[in-house]
């Protein structure tokens, strides 16, 4: 079942605003697709952090939605507190300085665990 | 013109005054990359500003789908 381009970009949206921490990706952290994905989830599970997934493949359209809202033409994208932080590249240096901890413990706070979950875009939502 | 070359000279022509400047083809294939920017436009703008810019230069090439991968390092002139 197919929707409308606006509902998929609401739904997508959606997820950047009101997840604290949201990362788009090629596959899933059962089943990362994608070398810049899986460095990204790494780093991100590595800084404590608590991540919502969404696979970007399942629809082409997620990620042409995705790159009209963010700007950002490339995925992994990874948003903290609905800001876009940016690639992998952007994550791991951020994490090299301490950064992106800091804008973790910002948004999760320091007694944080780390953990993932996915979140689905489509027909149900 | 290999998409390396082409890669190399839309940054060149966007970076005029880059200090350096690199682009590898990371696997071969030509369509893994990894750039490396430094440049004064860099200086006082956020890592993701960086970034959009180096995009803004390879817009092309990543539209048509000839960048698979790209990897980005940037820094200013300091």
């Amino acid at each position: 079942m197919s929707q409308s381009k606006e509902q998929l970009s609401e739904q997508i949206k959606g997820i950047i605003e009101n997840e604290p921490v949201s990362l788009f990706m090629k596959g899933t952290p059962q089943l990362v697709m994608c070398g810049n994905s899986d460095r990204v989830l790494r780093t991100l599970r590595a800084a404590g952090a608590t991540v919502t997934t969404v696979d970007v493949l399942p629809d082409p359209q997620i990620r042409q939605e995705l790159s009209a809202l963010s700007g950002w033409p490339t995925i992994p994208q990874v948003f903290i507190g609905g800001e876009l932080v940016g690639g992998a590249d952007i994550v791991e240096e951020l994490y090299a300085n301490g950064e992106l901890q800091a804008k973790l413990d910002a948004t999760l706070g320091t007694e944080r665990e780390a953990s993932v979950r996915t979140a689905e875009l489509g027909a149900a939502a | 013109m290999t998409v390396t070359d082409t890669l190399e000279s839309l940054l060149r022509g966007f970076f005029p005054d880059a200090s350096e400047l690199a682009v590898e083809d990371r696997t071969g294939g030509g369509d893994h990359f990894q750039v490396i920017v430094a440049s004064r436009r860099f200086e006082g703008l956020s890592l993701v500003e960086q970034h959009r810019l180096v995009y803004e230069a390879l817009a092309e090439p990543l539209r048509d789908g000839s960048i698979h991968e790209l990897r980005i390092k940037t820094r200013g002139m300091a």
